[in-house]
């Protein structure tokens, strides 16, 4: 939620619980280091060889796939999509969720750029998109020059829609747009992720959440109401 | 500290493992004033200072979504873990489907307490004797009432919310032990109404959450009463604990200690009595004896070193995980042992369980453009069902002989990772402003229902070394054999069943497959992350490998206090229960040093 909804941003309203409630020092979790113990190693192993005692030392994250630092999320992959690939991806994602009177487009919150970070992820499954997505783009554009003569980001709205009605579901599209069903389903899901995970988005749907209360109220009267579960 | 006080330091006990099981321990040991030294596999890690909170989703890699490597996502607390970690293998007895068992490990102080779901129910004295109950199965050598003192204790201790409603094989905590529930959602209630008609009840979770905090003046002063120092470290931890904001994702760890894990709950205070010690990256590979047959430490590999080194103590308790006990026990052969140590019965490795899961997803009309509101509260479900067909069971009416509870989830939670991914094909291919509006609609109406269920122990789910092969430190890995009787895949297709009634008596629709064949319904082995048993207490030295203290029948100084003494897997989820047993493990372990027999 955006913070000048609440007089609290979040991470002061973490510290503040944080700290009324540590009254005490954390036990075990002071900020000294364990003294640096140096062993002789050269002795029978009859003793152990303890390295750190009292407590464990306080490594944090090692920037590793399997324990990336959780508090500092960076994306380690390199994006392989390019501009005109992004523009094309851009002006699809604005027909899919376009901008209404309640909250912006999907460009404009960034989500061909998802798309690129998600279709350039090293795994077997995103490699497989990243030809889906490529292939696609290719094809929209190719579309686009057969039926208007102009590339897609140069349609116009009736246009792009015509496009897509035409692979909008898989499951009733004709054979020959098959593959763009397959295509335009693939983007429409990266494209709701993207979307719906970005603040405009939560605030689009109505999702009021993420923020600290004294006490969880459970659901409100009218919602009871509505569903028939007044006491 | 000087290095030769070190290298002269004597240790009472050496706990591996710092999970439910390990942590208990060292908490319960050190604070009696014993000498602990612990050794655990993966790295330090520290909530307070690790967690990401109020991170968005967008903050993250593919928007927090899950990867091979982070397999719950991005943020669960999870490091170094998942069904396959990185150079430590194990194999598979058949590739065969329904015959694989995926094994969950988390390599990282606390172990798999940073990620659990925190459902904490006791297991009651129907699931204590089930043998005597129905002829299949074992029975365990210890009853409810043996283990009750210690669910009181270590709920009292750790914090769980929760009602007693005087069920079936449900237990009643003692009075004043749980925290009151949080109010339930609207999804919530809808089921209960939906359940009531069929004859299910839905009451408050039990969950290991802080709803208000910890009475730090007087519940010390109960788990100790003859223990000063014991009562003051527990004081002074409990005080360091916030109540729940009733915000932000419990998997992620909580840096305000409203949740239970290990690492803030248990390891702290056991740290505060200065008696122990814990030595991180330290893999351990075999339990070591003396002439006499006793067990005098453990050969570990420093992981930094890649070095093979030795720790020693008076006692070896260890609490790996199930599997992971059982490989270091099998892996730990000598001329007295030579099929591992505390083996005799030829029992470690067997009676491998796991929790039968099944779900099935639905939407509900009425709960549709719901006015906003906020749905988050624990982050995990308010209510439950516990199972409830006892007497039709025992009567034969049904053709599983094991029940199962309900856990369940919905609402308005936050958008993660595939949030409206399936809406496409919901609305028949809606893009444009009416996916906009189909996803505001929608939003909120999705329910799910899993089932989680007892698996009876057989002779084909078991654990055993490959002889073929070792992982990255040496150590000979595990080869895994899993079968699913018709016991589970019965149960696994009566949960489909009762899941699809819910959602229609929620004038709801199915938004999966409802199978009627089991095999189709039930999730792998070990996919539920309920993995114990393979060296179970019994009564008989000759079929098992503990006694009713989890003390080993071959070597008196070595014990086991995690999943693996486990003699049946009820479908309670076992976290509470290794504690309970943990605890009561390490007062019978103090009271045989008090007595020197150790």
């Amino acid at each position: 939620m955006s913070k000048d909804k609440t007089n609290l941003s979040r991470r002061n309203a973490l510290r503040l619980i944080a700290t009324t409630a540590a009254a005490v020092p954390v036990i075990g979790c002071s900020e000294k280091a364990a003294p640096k113990v140096e062993l002789k190693e050269d002795k029978a192993a009859t003793k152990p060889a303890v390295k750190n005692l009292d407590a464990p030392k306080q490594t944090l994250a090692r920037g590793t796939p399997t324990d990336p630092d959780l508090l500092n999320p960076v994306v380690p992959w390199e994006m392989q999509l390019d501009a005109r690939e992004l523009a094309v991806l851009a002006a699809l994602c604005d027909v899919i969720i376009p901008a209404d009177e309640i909250s912006p487009s999907a460009s404009s919150v960034g989500a061909h750029h998802y798309i690129n970070e998600y279709v350039s992820a090293p795994y077997s499954n995103n490699k497989a998109d990243l030809v889906t997505i490529r292939g696609g783009v290719v094809w929209l554009d190719g579309e686009s020059r057969r039926r208007y003569q102009g590339p897609f980001v140069e349609l116009n709205e009736s246009q792009k829609n015509a496009i897509c009605e035409d692979i909008k579901w898989t499951r009733n599209a004709k054979p020959e747009f098959q593959a763009g069903a397959r295509f335009f389903a693939k983007v429409r899901v990266l494209v709701s992720t993207a979307f719906y995970t970005t603040e405009e988005g939560m605030a689009d749907i109505g999702y009021v959440g993420n923020r600290p209360m004294a006490s969880f109220p459970g659901a409100p009267p009218e919602v009871l109401k509505r569903l028939g579960l007044e006491s | 500290m000087a290095s030769e006080d070190i290298e002269n330091k004597e240790y009472d006990a050496l706990i591996v493992g710092s999970g439910a099981g390990g942590g208990m321990a060292a908490y319960v040991l050190a604070t009696a004033g014993l000498k602990v030294l612990l050794l655990e596999a993966g790295r330090s890690y520290d909530p307070v200072k690790e967690t990401p909170m109020f991170n968005l989703p967008k903050d993250a890699p593919l928007r927090g979504g899950s990867t091979p490597e982070k397999p719950f996502g991005f943020y669960d607390a999870t490091v170094d873990g998942g069904w396959q970690v990185p150079g430590e293998p194990y194999t598979q007895g058949s590739q065969e489907k329904g015959r694989r068992f995926d094994w969950w490990r988390a390599r990282m102080l606390g172990g798999r307490t940073n990620h659990w779901g925190r459902i904490s129910l006791r297991m009651g004295e129907y699931d204590f004797k089930p043998y005597s109950r129905d002829g299949l199965g074992f029975d365990w050598p210890i009853s409810y009432q043996d283990l009750a003192p210690y669910y009181d204790k270590t709920e009292m201790l750790i914090g769980v919310y929760g009602t007693n409603e005087g069920l079936e094989n449900t237990p009643d905590s003692s009075d004043g032990v749980l925290l009151p529930p949080p109010n339930p959602r609207a999804y919530e209630l809808l089921a209960k109404k939906a359940c009531d008609k069929l004859g299910i009840p839905v009451i408050p979770s039990h969950l290991a959450i802080l709803s208000e905090r910890l009475d730090h003046e007087n519940i010390p002063q109960k788990l100790f009463p003859d223990n000063k120092l014991a009562q003051d470290v527990t004081r002074e931890s409990m005080k360091s604990r916030a109540a729940c904001f009733w915000a932000t994702p419990c998997g992620r760890g909580c840096s305000i200690k409203a949740n239970f894990q290990s690492t803030t709950v248990l390891l702290p205070p056991a740290l505060a009595t200065g008696n122990l010690d814990i030595i991180t990256d330290a893999m351990v590979r075999e339990v070591t004896v003396d002439k006499k047959g006793k067990a005098n430490g453990v050969v570990y590999i420093d992981k930094d070193t890649r070095q093979e080194k030795f720790a020693s103590a008076r006692a070896v308790v260890v609490a790996a995980s199930a599997a992971e006990t059982s490989r270091i026990l099998l892996n730990s052969k000598s001329t007295l042992f030579p099929d591992g140590i505390a083996n005799g019965s030829g029992v470690v490795g067997k009676y491998l369980m796991d929790t039968v899961g099944a779900g099935v997803g639905g939407q509900i009309p009425a709960l549709e453009n719901m006015p906003a509101h906020n749905e988050d509260g624990a982050s995990a479900m308010h209510m439950y069902m516990p199972w409830w067909l006892y007497k039709e069971q025992l009567r034969g009416d049904l053709n599983f002989a094991r029940g199962y509870h309900i856990e369940f989830g919905g609402g308005r939670s936050m958008p993660g990772a595939g949030a409206f991914g399936g809406m496409g094909d919901f609305t028949e291919g809606a893009y444009g402003k009416d996916l906009k509006k189909a996803c505001r609609r929608y939003y909120g109406s999705f329910v799910w229902f899993d089932g989680r269920g007892e698996m009876i122990p057989n002779d084909d789910s078991y654990c055993e070394i490959d002889k073929n092969q070792v992982d990255q430190w040496g150590i000979p890995v595990l080869k895994f054999h899993w079968k699913w009787s018709d016991q589970e895949l019965n149960q696994a297709a009566h949960m489909h069943k009762t899941f699809a009634e819910i959602i229609e008596g929620m004038g709801g629709n199915v938004t999966t497959t409802v199978q009627t064949d089991g095999a189709k319904a039930i999730i792998n082995g070990g996919a539920i992350i309920h993995e114990v048993g393979t060296a179970r207490m019994g009564s008989n030295p000759k079929d098992s490998v503990l006694n009713p203290y989890c003390q080993s029948w071959e070597v008196p100084n070595l014990f086991l206090t995690d999943g693996a003494p486990f003699v049946s897997n009820a479908d309670k989820n076992p976290t509470l229960t290794i504690m309970a047993l943990a605890w009561r493990t390490c007062d019978y372990i103090v009271e045989q040093f008090k007595k020197r027999n150790i």
